[in-house]
């Protein structure tokens, strides 16, 4: 079997001392972690890796011993092999390096062994294991530390279970040696160590000050939460007799949907409790990051609106806008009034539906131009709720947009009712036709028997209603198209209100400035080796692909998505049912 | 170090390269042929001699910067994604697999697979429009079932099959 030494690049250059690492059980691994420098005191050197141990869960031991003799030091053979006797260990190894030189020069030394094998195999074995089979994996010790190897377990696993990939194991244990990193050889301790932080990296004091202020204002925040739910409750609990009607309109209106979903957010991100896992921990800043980018590009749109008085022109606009809506719906129905695309219609027919259609819109301007004095303050007063964040803009303009165009709605409402209706009638007419009966208990189509003046009847209506068919049918085909084109623009507008909640942006700014820290794999290099020496391999991090960052941590929304297949959707439309095309997910039962 | 004359399914020579760094680390290297400036000659010219001909008809001369534009595009996308330099095979003993391309423009994709998790790896045969093409992969297996096969990854993607005996 071939051994292998997971060596940290830090200590290439470390002066000579003990190897405080890890055996990986089940592969022939080692994990080299730190080294400890002489002069050191055996008995301090074994408490202070026990305490270690408890500290930090990993089963530290001495693996042996490094040797890097500076110039005029005469090589510490014995010394070297004698300390095999002070750490009785099952397999001490002796790693060596002549300054210039590249290559490691590695021998490992078996205890037990001897009392058990005839000597003469004894030392064809040992010769073989001596001279090759070893091999030097280099890896970067920081960059190792803080990345997350991909695909993470998901739940909580039982940390007492070792994960039978031998990599997972090597990052983890670097991952859990945290406390041991803690002292290295510029303090004044009674151990030296070198590690990755011998080589001095300066921490950033914004992020520390950052960490610091966290606290109070997870405190603040969750002060404020408490406060908004009292509020919003106190206020429901006094309108009971309106509860109803309440819930429904703002599990409707996807302002109010937004502004829970937003609210469940800030109960995550307050709770001041550090993040357990790396799950919680990206979830939390993803959250964090993309609420920070929401409210930025709200303000952004707010300077812009309250800038030139822009709100004045918006309110002016509007006005002549439902006007002119107003006016087009009116010669819409005016030419299916009249012989639209060369059709004939009933004339008595079209003319009642015609009048009533637009003696709807008569009304519904009127109503418009008594509002039209306040536009101007609600717009205002509205376009102040738009710091919350970007996403609340696009859902009040959706809610606006619903509002306006309420009056296309109904008219969709009562054309597809009408041709519902007709159709139902017409389908029942023709199996009277036929002599057919539709058997609700057995749900099913029996022959029946038909009086004489049932059938006279039933023969007249069904012609009736054959020949009035083309005209409703176009009116709700014409009112359908427009609710349409309004449903399609409601959908791009939740759509990307739906993308700027679930986006996750701190996962993709992590792996655009940080690509170490989401590891998907490895990637070895063979580095020059000479001969005589082991082999050495450099391993670095293969960062994720961009496409599975954004699958994995992608934060779940409350996503619209289309209710009913196309082929659905098509068959409901021709029958006349009412299509409600988009349905929200709810995360919990309402 | 043995440079037979190997050429891929398409005919185009290719080259193969074995290093040996120790008695249980070795890798194969597959190399194909350079872009040829002949080739991206022609294509340039092609596209540019129909702009300009179209030009003639239309006086445009959005259809000129068009045609730039698009050759210069494409030409970048081509060497970027498309054309393979070579791809190398990397066995380590004990430690695993790697399977590594780069391409023309310097980008390489690397993918790393641990012994444990492989089962075998075995010469399949595939048909492809009229041949059958004889292809090396790997069998993934899933530590905790060591008995079924979990995927089978295909190595050396660039279609490239050694049509004369191989090493």
């Amino acid at each position: 079997m071939v051994l292998k030494i997971f060596f940290p690049q830090c200590c290439n250059r470390a002066e000579s001392g003990l190897l405080v690492g890890r055996w990986i059980s089940g592969h022939d691994s080692a994990v080299v972690l730190a080294v400890i420098h002489y002069p050191f005191i055996p008995g301090q050197v074994k408490q202070y890796i026990q305490q270690m141990q408890a500290q930090s869960g990993v089963e530290l031991t001495v693996l042996g011993s490094w040797s890097l003799p500076k110039e005029g030091q005469e090589s510490m053979e014995s010394f070297l092999r004698d300390l095999s006797t002070i750490f009785p260990q099952q397999r001490w190894l002796q790693v060596s390096r002549q300054m210039g030189k590249m290559g490691f020069i590695c021998e490992v030394v078996n205890r037990n062994q001897t009392a058990l094998a005839p000597p003469i195999l004894l030392t064809k074995k040992q010769n073989e294991e001596e001279e090759e089979k070893v091999i030097f994996v280099h890896y970067e010790q920081r960059k190792v530390m803080l990345s997350q190897l991909h695909p993470t377990e998901s739940g909580d696993p039982d940390p007492n279970t070792e994960p039978s990939s031998e990599l997972k194991q090597v990052f983890q244990t670097v991952a859990r040696s945290q406390p041991l990193f803690f002292l290295d050889r510029y303090d004044d301790g009674p151990l030296k160590s070198t590690h990755w932080q011998s080589e001095g990296r300066e921490a950033s004091i914004i992020v520390e000050l950052l960490k610091q202020a966290s606290v109070p204002l997870c405190m603040l925040i969750s002060w404020l939460l408490a406060l908004w739910t009292w509020i919003s409750v106190s206020s429901v609990s006094c309108r009971i007799f309106s509860l109803y009607p309440l819930r429904f309109l703002s599990s409707k209106l996807s302002t109010c949907v937004q502004i829970s979903y937003r609210t469940e957010h800030m109960r995550t991100l307050s709770s001041p409790k550090p993040a357990a896992g790396h799950k919680q921990f990206m979830r939390k800043g993803n959250i964090l990051v993309s609420f920070l980018v929401d409210v930025g590009l709200g303000i952004l749109l707010m300077s812009w609106l309250y800038r030139d008085d822009h709100i004045a022109t918006l309110a002016n606009m509007l006005m002549p806008a439902a006007d002119h809506v107003a006016k087009e719906l009116e010669e819409l129905l005016q030419w299916l009034m009249g012989a639209p695309a060369g059709l004939k219609m009933n004339r008595a027919l079209d003319q009642v539906l015609g009048r009533f259609f637009l003696y709807h819109i008569h009304l519904w301007i009127s109503y418009i131009h008594l509002m039209s004095p306040f536009i101007e303050g609600i717009l205002w007063y509205g376009g102040l709720s738009v710091c919350l964040g970007l996403t609340f803009a696009l859902s009040l303009l959706s809610d606006m947009v619903a509002l306006l165009t309420f009056h296309i709605y109904c008219f969709y409402v009562y054309g597809a009712r009408l041709y519902c209706l007709k159709i139902y009638g017409l389908s029942s007419l023709w199996r009277l036709f036929r002599g057919k009966k539709w058997n609700v208990l057995r749900q099913r189509v029996d022959s029946c028997s038909y009086d004489v003046d049932q059938l006279f009847i039933g023969t007249l209506l069904f012609t009736i209603l054959l020949f009035l068919l083309p005209t409703t049918a176009l009116y709700y085909l014409v009112f359908t198209l427009l609710r349409l084109v309004v449903v399609l623009f409601q959908g791009i507008l939740h759509l990307s209100v739906d993308f700027i909640n679930s986006f996750p942006l701190f996962a993709m700014g992590l792996r655009i400035f940080r690509p170490y820290r989401l590891a998907e794999g490895v990637k070895f290099q063979v580095l020059c080796d000479e001969p005589g020496t082991a082999l050495h391999l450099l391993m670095e991090i293969n960062p994720l692909k961009c496409s599975t960052v954004v699958q994995t941590y992608r934060t779940p929304t409350y996503s619209c998505y289309p209710r009913d297949s196309w082929a659905a959707l098509v068959k409901k439309l021709f029958v006349g049912e009412l299509i409600y095309p988009w349905r929200h997910k709810s995360t919990k039962a309402d | 170090m043995e440079d037979e004359a190997f050429t891929d399914i398409s005919g185009k020579p290719i080259s193969l390269d074995c290093q040996s760094h120790s008695s249980f680390c070795r890798e194969f290297i597959i190399s194909s042929p350079k872009v040829s400036m002949g080739k991206v000659m022609v294509y340039t010219c092609s596209v540019w001699l129909l702009a300009y001909a179209v030009f003639f008809f239309t006086q445009n001369t959005a259809v000129l910067s068009g045609a730039i534009l698009v050759t210069l595009v494409g030409m970048m996308l081509h060497i970027h994604f498309v054309k393979v330099d070579h791809e190398s095979l990397l066995v380590i003993g004990s430690l695993g697999i790697q399977v590594s391309s780069s391409y023309a423009s310097g980008r390489e994709i690397t993918t790393f697979i641990e012994m444990s998790k492989i089962k075998d790896i075995v010469i399949n045969e595939a048909i492809y429009m009229h041949q059958i093409i004889y292809y090396l992969c790997v069998l993934l297996k899933d530590p905790s079932e060591p008995d079924a096969v979990s995927s089978v990854v295909p190595l050396f993607q660039v279609r490239m099959s050694i049509s004369q005996e191989p090493v």
